[in-house]
């Protein structure tokens, strides 16, 4: 009981203390679901932040908050910074998606940009990356440097964004070497460099002799490297943890799209909008092309040129799928809602998909 | 010199509200050293802290939200706690809550009835007494401790929401991401105020009271009291053993199993990977705080609460990291149970190395010691 | 590579650690304390091992600051656990928050830095043997260490005074007490043994495993240690049969994936502890198995009458 008159006290107390503040900058609020030290995911959104500061100066002042569990801590996080005066959120994870759509209606005058999601309204944009454009072209680079036409592929979770890596991927090396194998191991996280090492040394004694990954640590990179084998980087360019192993990184590049919406909003032209950004808007880069022979990096970055052109389409028909089934026909592509949603492997892929 | 602990026979009632202030002045300082080495004003750093929390209606709504969970699962593990029985797998028993109670808006999301609430919370509560109820049938049947069963099983709950809401139950429409379906508003939680604070806080007030008056007044309360203090006495005194272990994680499990539901059906609103940031493990220092009294439950989850959000609120206003925060609430935690230790003992510095070195040194008392002593003792050092 | 060769090199890899921290975690069960703080030392083990092997460019550099950070955590748990009396549980608790958060703030300057990887011991003609010499023959240190732990540690309780006296303490403090032993002491001593275990383990994740630093890299280990050490019902030799056992659970699951057998990875995840859990089952029967290991006092705090 005593402690509840402390509590009191010390409550009514700091009412009277209560702070104001002034609102010059435009606020610009980042919520994280890693630590910005993970080097991979939450990494690269906080170099966007980052790039924001730089870019615009004393117009605005951001504020973040890392690892915010996806779950009751989320809605909280982020009407904390919207009454810290944000006039635009960044939640840069999929597992926030309903709470931003919550505390958007509670905040209508506050613009939100959820990373990854598929629900809008008025004032919350969605943005992602085609990362799989990316996919596509490190595909083709392994087929033509394999040697025992095997890569393996350390995977996180079976969720339509990886499901579709892998198929860009396979569709790469398909399109060198019809017969190309990918080994996949799901390692159910996004970050645990031992359990990324482990998988990596799996699909090494499996036989493959190049890995793509799509977990954020830089660990299977060094596995690679010990094992004198070549690997693909991800989310950011990881030539530092294997000089002589990366081949190529596929690099999210946060920068430029956070630093266009930010002074959308401070132009006042900021609408919600649903991008879902490829080479050709910088969203997804390449890591300079190492460690291969002069005509492979000449055909990796012929391949590039052209998706980031738009003259062609990773997922261009004809597609079959992993059973046999047409996906779609030759002259056509696969349309975005397909792609959001994609749950099959095509073919050629001999794993069976996690259900 | 030496520091030497001396038992009080009884806790000093003085020591009793001194300690914590004490815990709480000594954290302050520690703090006040903390920011200022890292440049920080720490007059403002303090105020951000843990006046911050307090100062506006709507972080001292924040403040309820994060304290339910905790304090509901807190006053259960101190009744198991007293019992000397270490549940400390409240955090598995919380998501086999959420999923038994879960299991109605997923499989039945059109049963729109006044009785789906007051199901859903049975089937929570159910769900984590089932879960608590594997630790102490081993414990009972086979003698296994009962602390890394319980901690186990939490892990096995993980992967089990995990596998439902990536496989069976993920929401159709959901793009294939993991999460069930956003359930209906007819299988959510009364809401007051801003619409955060849920019927879950009304719970965890009557809970902590009526589990009070259960510790204080009836036999059972003071069957678990005796099997903690003096388990052979009570044991001759007719008290059943397994009866007691049944009956304790019974209580915790079922608590746990509440805060799990009420959490899926109050702030978060479906089930996904991840829906509690850990509390059931942060209840047991809760319990803790409140020296192991359902009442103190309470005090103990509002506290870790202001901890919480305050470390919050000083990485968005001081751009603290999140780690500061984090080695903060560490450093007070042990201050805490470090100022406890004033509450049952004396502390005298001793001078000379008397048994402080080899095994034989301590000079060992006379005489036999008689069971019930020692056992009370050990009850009273906790 | 052969593939053998390469699931066993696999295996030993993931099972080190585990094993390192379990034994340290057995030796300070046995003298009746529990201490929850595994992965926070271990942490905290693996950032200091890092930062250390960065600075100075030496790997053994790194492991000793390894193991003296894991000995001045488990310092910070005795003296609030034994000094000042304080529940253990509680207190352990508090310190894998600590070190959890404290290792975040001090490795923020190493984040995405190379590290210096300890390099593996050669035997000349052992080492080049077929199959047995990279498995046996060409490790690192520390996988020796593990070994040499774990019998040294079998060997103190089976056969040497001073683990007698760990067991006395650990069964009945205050009968220890009243023999005369210095529990707290004997404590002491123990929780810090664990804490250089934790840590060593901790220098095998950031120097060996991945030799890199990264935030919360001990992703759950040492709650897998403490859970071994339940499995093994506290024997040294049962503690290393289960680290092998978890690891070689753990990378066939993978294996099982790379060849294309589906079975759902979270049943996979948790098939260790449901094991561990049916093992505690199979032995809990086994009167003899349990009693002669157990420590009666585990998680008790003890303050002598006076």
């Amino acid at each position: 009981m005593r402690k509840l008159i402390v509590l009191a006290a010390v409550l009514a107390l700091s009412l009277v203390t209560a702070s104001a503040f002034g609102a010059d900058p435009l606020k610009v609020g980042f919520i994280y679901v890693g630590p910005i030290g993970d080097h991979g995911w939450s990494y690269q959104h906080d170099q966007g932040r980052l790039a924001v500061e730089k870019a615009l100066g004393k117009q605005v002042k951001t504020l973040y908050i890392e690892k915010v569990t996806e779950g009751p801590d989320t809605e909280r996080a982020i009407t904390r910074l919207a009454r810290e005066g944000a006039g635009l959120i960044f939640t840069t994870s999929f597992g926030f998606m309903d709470p931003t759509i919550k505390v958007a209606k509670r905040f209508p005058k506050v613009m939100f940009e959820h990373a990854t999601g598929f629900k809008r309204a008025k004032n919350v944009a969605t943005y992602s990356s085609r990362f799989y454009e990316g996919r596509y072209v490190i595909g083709q680079i392994a087929a033509r440097l394999s040697k025992t036409g095997v890569a393996g592929y350390i995977a996180s979770f079976p969720i339509p964004e990886v499901v579709r890596g892998i198929n860009a991927f396979m569709l790469g090396a398909q399109s060198i070497n019809p017969d190309f194998k990918v080994k996949t191991v799901w390692v159910n996280s996004w970050f645990d460099p031992g359990k990324e090492a482990d998988a990596a040394k799996v699909l090494i004694g499996q036989g493959a002799d190049i890995l793509s990954q799509h977990t954020d640590s830089t660990a299977p990179m060094q596995i690679a490297g010990e094992k004198g084998i070549q690997a693909f980087g991800q989310a950011s360019d990881m030539i530092k943890f294997g000089p002589k192993t990366q081949l190529t990184s596929i690099i999210d590049d946060w920068r430029p799209y956070y630093v266009r919406r930010t002074k959308a909003v401070l132009e006042g032209t900021w609408k919600s909008t649903d991008t879902w950004g490829g080479m050709d808007t910088g969203m997804v880069g390449m890591a300079p092309y190492t460690n291969m022979p002069a005509d492979v990096a000449a055909m990796a970055k012929a391949t590039e040129e052209k998706i980031r052109s738009r003259k062609m389409h990773v997922f261009a028909g004809p597609i079959h799928k992993q059973d046999g089934s047409l996906a779609v026909a030759k002259g056509k592509h696969l349309d975005d809602g397909t792609l959001l949603g994609m749950n099959w492997y095509v073919k050629g892929i001999d794993d069976k998909l996690p259900k | 010199m030496r520091l030497v602990l001396e038992k009080r026979p009884e806790r000093n009632r003085w020591m009793q509200v001194a300690s914590p202030l004490l815990a709480v002045t000594l954290t302050v300082l520690f703090g006040c050293i903390l920011f200022a080495v890292r440049g920080i004003d720490p007059l403002h750093a303090i105020y951000v802290y843990f006046i911050g929390p307090l100062t506006t209606l709507w972080s001292i709504e924040e403040l309820i939200v994060k304290a339910t969970p905790l304090v509901l699962i807190g006053a259960g593990l101190a009744i198991c706690f007293r019992a000397d029985l270490w549940n400390i797998g409240a955090e598995g028993q919380l998501i086999a809550g959420a999923l038994a109670g879960g299991s109605i808006p997923i499989l039945a999301p059109h049963w729109d009835s006044s009785l789906a609430i007051p199901a859903m919370l049975l089937l929570g509560m159910l769900g984590g007494m089932a879960w608590a109820a594997v630790p102490a049938l081993l414990r009972n049947r086979f003698g296994a401790n009962e602390i890394l069963t319980s901690l186990m099983l939490v892990y096995v709950a993980q992967y089990l929401l995990d596998w439902l809401v990536r496989g069976p139950w993920r929401d159709p429409q959901g793009f294939n991401f993991p999460k069930s379906i956003s359930f209906n508003d007819w299988h959510l939680l009364a809401t007051f105020g801003d619409g955060r604070v849920h019927l879950g806080a009304v719970f965890a007030l009557v809970v902590a009271a009526v589990l009070a008056v259960f510790m204080a007044r009836t036999l059972k309360g003071f069957e678990i009291r005796a099997r903690g203090e003096a388990p052979r006495a009570s044991t001759f005194g007719g008290f059943s053993v397994p009866g007691t272990t049944w009956l304790c994680f019974g209580i915790s499990g079922a608590l746990a199993g509440l805060a799990g539901i009420c959490e899926v059906a109050g702030p978060v609103g479906q089930l996904q990977p991840t829906i509690s940031p850990g509390y059931g493990f942060t209840a047991i220092i809760v319990a803790f705080l409140g020296r192991l009294n359902p009442l103190g439950a309470l005090f103990g989850g509002l506290v870790l609460a202001v901890c919480y959000l305050g470390g919050e609120a000083a990485q968005v206003e001081l751009s603290i990291s999140e780690k500061t925060a984090q080695v903060f609430q560490g450093v007070l935690l042990f201050l805490i149970l470090a100022c406890d230790t004033l509450v049952r003992c004396r502390v005298r510095l001793e001078r000379g190395t008397q048994g402080s070195s080899s095994g034989q040194g301590a000079a060992p008392p006379l005489g036999i010691e008689d069971a019930g002593s020692r056992a009370a003792s050990e009850g009273a050092a906790r | 590579m052969n593939g053998l060769e390469a699931v066993l090199l696999t295996i030993i890899t993931a099972s080190t650690p585990l094993l390192l921290a379990a034994v340290g975690e057995l030796v300070t069960e046995r003298s009746g304390v529990l201490n929850l703080g595994v992965e926070g030392m271990m942490i905290m083990g693996a950032v200091t091992g890092f930062a250390a092997a960065h600075t100075t460019g030496s790997a053994a550099v790194g492991v000793a600051a390894a193991i003296a950070t894991g000995v001045a955590m488990a310092l910070l748990f005795a003296f609030l656990t034994q000094t000042l009396a304080a529940n253990q549980m509680a207190t352990g608790l508090a310190l894998t928050l600590f070190g959890i958060g404290l290792s975040g703030l001090i490795g923020q300057s190493f984040t995405g830095l190379p590290g210096v990887k300890l390099g593996a011991v050669y035997l000349p003609w052992l080492s080049d043997l077929p199959l047995v010499g990279p498995v046996l023959f060409a490790q690192d240190v520390l996988v020796y260490a593990s070994v040499a732990i774990t019998a040294a540690v079998a060997w103190m309780f089976k056969r040497t005074r001073s683990g007698l006296v760990i067991r006395a303490v650990g069964s009945n403090h205050h009968s220890a007490h009243a023999l005369g032993y210095d529990v707290a002491g004997v404590r002491y001593r123990c929780i810090a043994f664990g804490g250089a275990c934790a840590g060593l383990a901790g220098a095998y994740l950031s120097l060996v495993y991945t030799p890199q630093w990264i935030e919360n890299m001990a992703a759950g280990r040492g709650w897998i240690a403490l859970a071994l050490v339940v499995f093994a019902t506290w024997s040294p030799n049962r503690v290393a049969v289960g680290a092998y056992l978890f690891g070689t659970v753990w990378i066939m699951g993978l294996y099982a994936q790379a060849i294309g057998v589906a079975i759902a990875p979270q049943f996979l995840a948790s098939l260790p502890y449901l094991v561990t859990i049916a093992a505690l089952l199979a032995i809990s029967g086994n009167r003899t198995l349990t009693k002669v290991n157990t420590p009666a006092c585990i998680g008790q705090t003890f303050v002598p009458d006076r």
